[in-house]
């Protein structure tokens, strides 16, 4: 292995370390990052209980609750994370640092990846045990390779906006705020995005998540999803499949092209904007 | 007769500040685009729920009762975790709450005016809120009384307020969760306090508990006002009256209880040398 290699390898596993051994650290975390979805999820599951909803629109509700886990994940810790490294003084230090941006980068992503995983998969269980929501997969390996796909195009839209927000200050914040609510509507996170339309729900693809869930919710209610269904799951595999890799090219582009903006402008090491 | 006054030097600063804060971040135009797609797209979330299960989508007799309570409650989000979360944006990421608090003006007094700075912007986003279902829901207010309104509206505000400043509180003391201490007691105040279903699907505990929230009879009482009928039949026994007096009362319990918390927590802070921390959490 090439010495470079070695240190954007190193630079991935350094840079992951904390995200991962922060769950495990501080387990206080864990209750508030899975509580507090928690309430939301179980009070759209009694919306949809109000209005008589079969039960598979409770498997929607807590299904989209743990995704919400990563997007906001990617929002505050990926999108964001630049902003808070710049208002901490961390930020001259990574620059400064003689590895890869894009190692840095893909380092946050798999460590928040992996923590973030814990809170969703708890978000599933107690949303399961609470609701009794049934969960039965038809396709296995088809349904976690949507699930790994959206994941690999989603945090490459991570990083692609941690890029962007390298030039932002209270912007990025507000920004990442703005991102919450409409996003958990055009993606359709608690109800099928189809009910949107189809060209809407065409454009909220570009955020992974869209295709992501409509996907996993055919292969977990095959019937029910007859009627809502937005694309078939192999177009929506391969549309994600696209999206990976338009992410992740793109990232590495914006990357290097705001990072040297950020330079002329002097907005590096801008802190208390 | 200095203390008032100190106070009222704090509101004021607080609430300039707290706009400044809030606003000035973008152009207007941007910021009030912003204010707007926010709080439609929340209510637009339950207007698809319905639209894809409910019997008669938005004719449904409770979507105009769940779409008032969902509107309202952009009020209790922004009031609490808006002054707990100033506690921690002052000391964590602009370190000027020391500072704040050796000016001559009193931190309740500063602390309740970033509180109104967040109302300010909640009261643009629920007129926006509620002009967008009047015209493109269709929610039609068939009886309103501003006899119940108002009273209601403003006894309610200032029991948020208030119970905001007791977060504040809390906030003065912790680092870690600071950030997220007004967003999880607002998020629980949605589940517990029927602002967009009926208490009585929740388990039995969890009602009880509801009951006993202040945001659950403000809720209904703007209802009552604005449409004419609540959305929990366990609170059909109160009167009007009877809803107002509960608010009235929560009002008193929440100065009572903020102003006995914040200043004990104030004392702590101040004796364990908390107001400059700063723990880069």
């Amino acid at each position: 292995m090439s010495p470079s290699w070695k240190v954007f390898l190193r630079t991935v596993a350094g840079r992951a370390y904390p995200r991962f051994i922060g769950v495990w650290r501080e387990k206080s975390w864990l209750i508030f990052d899975v509580f507090f979805p928690l309430l939301q999820v179980s009070a759209y599951v009694y919306i949809y209980r109000a209005i008589g909803a079969p039960s598979e629109f409770a498997g929607f509700a807590v299904l989209g609750g743990a995704m919400i886990a990563y997007w906001m994940n990617v929002l505050w810790s990926m999108a964001s994370q630049f902003y808070w490294e710049k208002e901490t003084g961390n930020l001259q230090l990574y620059l400064i640092a003689p590895t890869s941006r894009m190692a840095i980068l893909l380092g946050m992503a798999l460590g928040g990846l992996t923590a973030t995983t814990v809170r969703a998969a708890a978000i599933i269980l107690a949303g399961a045990l609470l609701f009794r929501v049934p969960l039965e997969v038809s396709d296995g390996a088809l349904f976690f390779g949507v699930f790994i796909l959206t994941l690999i195009a989603l945090y490459g839209l991570g990083m692609l906006l941690s890029s962007l927000f390298l030039l932002w200050g209270r912007e990025a914040w507000h920004l990442s705020n703005l991102f919450q609510e409409p996003v958990y509507l055009f993606s359709g996170f608690y109800f099928p995005v189809r009910a949107l339309g189809f060209w809407a729900a065409a454009l909220a693809s570009v955020i992974p998540i869209t295709l992501g869930l409509d996907a996993m919710r055919q292969l977990l209610y095959p019937r029910l999803m007859e009627n809502f269904r937005f694309l078939r799951v192999e177009v929506e595999l391969l549309l994600l499949v696209m999206l990976s890799g338009v992410f992740l090219a793109l990232a590495r582009l914006a990357l290097h092209f705001f990072e040297g903006l950020a330079r002329r402008e002097g907005r590096l090491t801008l802190r208390g904007q | 007769m200095k203390r008032l006054r100190e106070a009222w030097q704090g509101f004021k600063a607080g609430t300039w500040l707290g706009w400044q804060i809030e606003s000035n971040w973008t152009e207007p135009f941007l910021f009030a685009i912003y204010s707007v797609i926010k709080p439609v797209a929340g209510v637009l979330i339950l207007v698809f729920m319905y639209l894809v299960v409910a019997r008669g989508g938005l004719e449904n007799p409770l979507f105009p009762r769940v779409f008032l309570g969902t509107t309202f409650y952009l009020y209790v989000v922004n009031v609490l975790s808006g002054i707990s979360w100033a506690v921690q944006d002052d000391r964590e990421h602009y370190g000027m709450l020391k500072y704040v608090y050796m000016a001559p003006m009193h931190l309740y007094g500063y602390l309740l005016g970033r509180g109104m700075a967040k109302t300010l912007i909640a009261s643009v986003s629920v007129l926006i809120t509620l002009a967008f279902g009047i015209v493109f829901l269709g929610v039609r207010f068939s009886s309103v009384n501003p006899g119940l309104f108002f009273p209601a509206f403003f006894l309610g505000l200032t029991a948020l307020a208030f119970f905001g400043i007791l977060l504040a509180g809390v906030s003065l003391l912790i680092a870690r969760h600071g950030w997220v201490v007004g967003e999880v007691v607002a998020g629980g105040f949605y589940l517990l306090c029927g602002a967009a279903f009926p208490l009585s699907l929740l388990p039995g505990p969890l009602r009880a508990l509801g009951l006993g929230l202040p945001p659950t009879y403000w809720f209904e009482a703007l209802r009552r006002a604005l449409l004419g009928q609540g959305l929990n039949p366990e609170l059909e026994v109160l009167s009007d009256s009877a809803l107002l007096l509960i608010l009235a009362g929560a009002s008193f319990l929440g100065i009572v209880l903020s102003v006995g918390v914040f200043r004990l927590s104030e004392r702590i802070a101040v004796r364990r040398g908390l107001l400059d921390m700063q723990t880069m959490y």
